[in-house]
């Protein structure tokens, strides 16, 4: 058996994302998984499939007596925050691909207002070991990835001007998008350079959005897949990847802390899969952070390993480049879902419906985050 | 400020720590360093394991400054610093800390603008935590 364009993407749904929405995080669950059934054209209780992310506050119980789900078969929950957004659809093809299922939903659903925030929290213990980092100062996601980020710029002579790149290349397609949370306000590289410090070398703009929000989709078998509205979008390729001896955001404490789980995962993707780097047409890469970007860029092997920011120069990412990325937003100009709205917005190329469409496109890959056990989807409108 | 979390496996570091001894844990068998502590050698799978004194010398690996929002205590002190140090004798085994004037000084007791990834440091110990000031 194998997973090898066996199933499908064949419906997306998302709520409107903001900086605060009004109705909790299970009702934006409901609507974002019954908009992405509407969209397949499949009935509620066909559904006997769940995947999300161990930090999704709405569960499975809760989801499926509220939209009238049918009976369950398979459920799962990925850890690793933003790292496990494209294993929950990994983890649903590996189980339509093998007989536990047949109709599949993943979702995540966010409120800036509630779940963990671990690190505004001095009593919770984040899933690194805070007792090495935490009285030192080291508090935030943003300031860990800045140590590894100033390692990064210093080996390999990566600059802020590449850093603005990722960020200018994302805000140009949310510019592009209306359901985007930055629709209307333009980036200059003249803000990037004189905004305020988040965590030295990363800047305001380094970071992504704090968005309240849900999005959804709906994975099937090849052979259902032809009988619904949209075009099939296959699961190509499917990868997690934890690599040996990898310690999360934190990853100082192994012999090469600048190759994360994006390598690990991309070996295995690349194995599986009938295209290479270079016959990718269009990229959705986890974006919490501009740096984890050009690390992406090397692990999936668009470049070699310290080419990941010079690879930015001369519009590389922008619409028409050599590798169009995040033509949605992403995670730092749409909405920050943990990853989730990439997902949908590789789905929207390969269906040709993006407000910044990359023409003819017929591949893409979709990543989780770099820098924390990760996750990785190569998605094909061709079969 | 952050005390640190102990748990069973590290608290060995912060009982030498309180005493002004910076040791790693390594592994009674094979010999190996490791950090962060924890229970058993990916080397050789041995649960034996010692604290080893180390020379307290290294150099700077990496450095953030981080500006709020941050937790009161530390906003308080921002613009600081957050180093790693990696030691002479293990450049693999990495330490976080803070590069300090001198032992006891507070974390933004040193301009941010002197720190030099590779510069050369020594640990010192404040109220049971090590601290790090230019070698
Ligand atoms: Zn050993």
């Amino acid at each position: 058996m194998t997973l090898k364009d066996a199933t499908a993407i064949v419906g997306i749904g998302r709520t409107p994302f903001a900086k605060h929405l009004a109705e909790d995080e299970r009702t934006l669950a409901c609507r974002a998984v019954l908009a992405a059934l509407d969209d397949a054209g499949i009935a509620p209780d066909e559904v006997d499939a769940l995947a999300s992310y161990t930090m999704e506050e709405t569960d499975e119980v809760e989801l499926a007596k509220a939209v009238g789900l049918g009976d369950l078969t398979f459920f799962s929950k990925v850890g690793y925050g933003g790292g496990g957004s494209c294993a929950t659809v990994a983890h649903l093809a590996a189980a339509i691909a093998s007989g536990q299922a047949t109709v599949g939903v993943a979702w995540r659903s966010r409120k800036r207002g509630s779940g963990p925030r671990p690190w505004t929290n001095t009593t919770v213990q984040l899933p690194t070991p805070a007792q090495w980092t935490r009285p030192f100062g080291l508090l935030r996601p943003a300031d860990e990835i800045a140590m590894l980020t100033r390692r990064y710029m210093h080996e390999y002579g990566a600059t802020r001007d590449h850093l603005f790149n990722v960020a200018l290349a994302c805000r140009n397609r949310a510019n592009q998008n209306p359901a985007a949370i930055m629709y209307d306000r333009p980036l200059t590289r003249e803000m990037y350079m004189t905004s305020r410090w988040i965590s030295e070398p990363l800047c305001l703009f380094d970071n992504c959005l704090e968005t309240d929000g849900a999005l959804a989709c709906v994975l099937v078998g090849r052979e259902r897949a032809r009988d619904c509205p949209n075009t099939p979008v296959y699961v190509h390729s499917a990868a997690q990847g934890l690599p040996a001896q990898h310690h999360g955001m934190v990853n100082y404490w192994n012999d090469d802390p600048l190759t994360g789980p994006a390598w690990t995962a991309a070996r295995h993707l690349w194995k599986n899969a009938d295209f290479t780097p270079q016959d990718v047409d269009v990229a959705q890469i986890y974006d919490a952070f501009t740096a984890l970007v050009p690390l992406s860029l090397e692990g999936y092997g668009f470049c070699e390993r310290g080419e990941g920011g010079s690879f930015t120069e001369g519009g590389a990412l922008e619409i028409g480049g050599r590798l169009p990325i995040n033509t949605g937003g992403g995670g730092l100009s749409e909405a920050y879902v943990h990853g989730f709205n990439l997902i949908d917005e590789g789905v929207r190329q390969l269906r040709g419906t993006s407000t910044a469409q990359v023409p003819d496109a017929t591949t893409c890959l979709v990543t989780a985050g770099e820098g924390v056990p990760t996750s990785a989807l190569l998605l094909t409108n061709r079969s | 400020m952050l005390e640190p979390v102990r748990d069973a496996t590290g608290a060995p570091f912060w009982q030498y720590a309180a005493r002004g001894e910076l040791r790693v844990q390594a592994c009674a068998d094979c010999g190996e360093l490791r950090f962060p502590p924890r229970p058993c050698c990916p080397h050789c799978r041995s649960f034996e394991a010692e604290w080893r004194p180390v020379s307290g010398r290294g150099r700077i690996w990496s450095y953030v400054v981080p500006h709020p929002p941050l937790l009161p205590d530390y906003a308080a002190r921002a613009p600081y610093n957050v180093i790693v140090v990696e030691l002479e004798e293990a450049p693999r085994i990495r330490l976080v800390g803070n590069l300090v004037a001198a032992a006891g000084a507070a974390l933004d007791s040193l301009d941010p603008g002197r720190i030099r990834i590779g510069a050369r440091v020594h640990v010192v110990f404040s109220d049971g935590l090590p601290q790090w000031v230019p070698a």
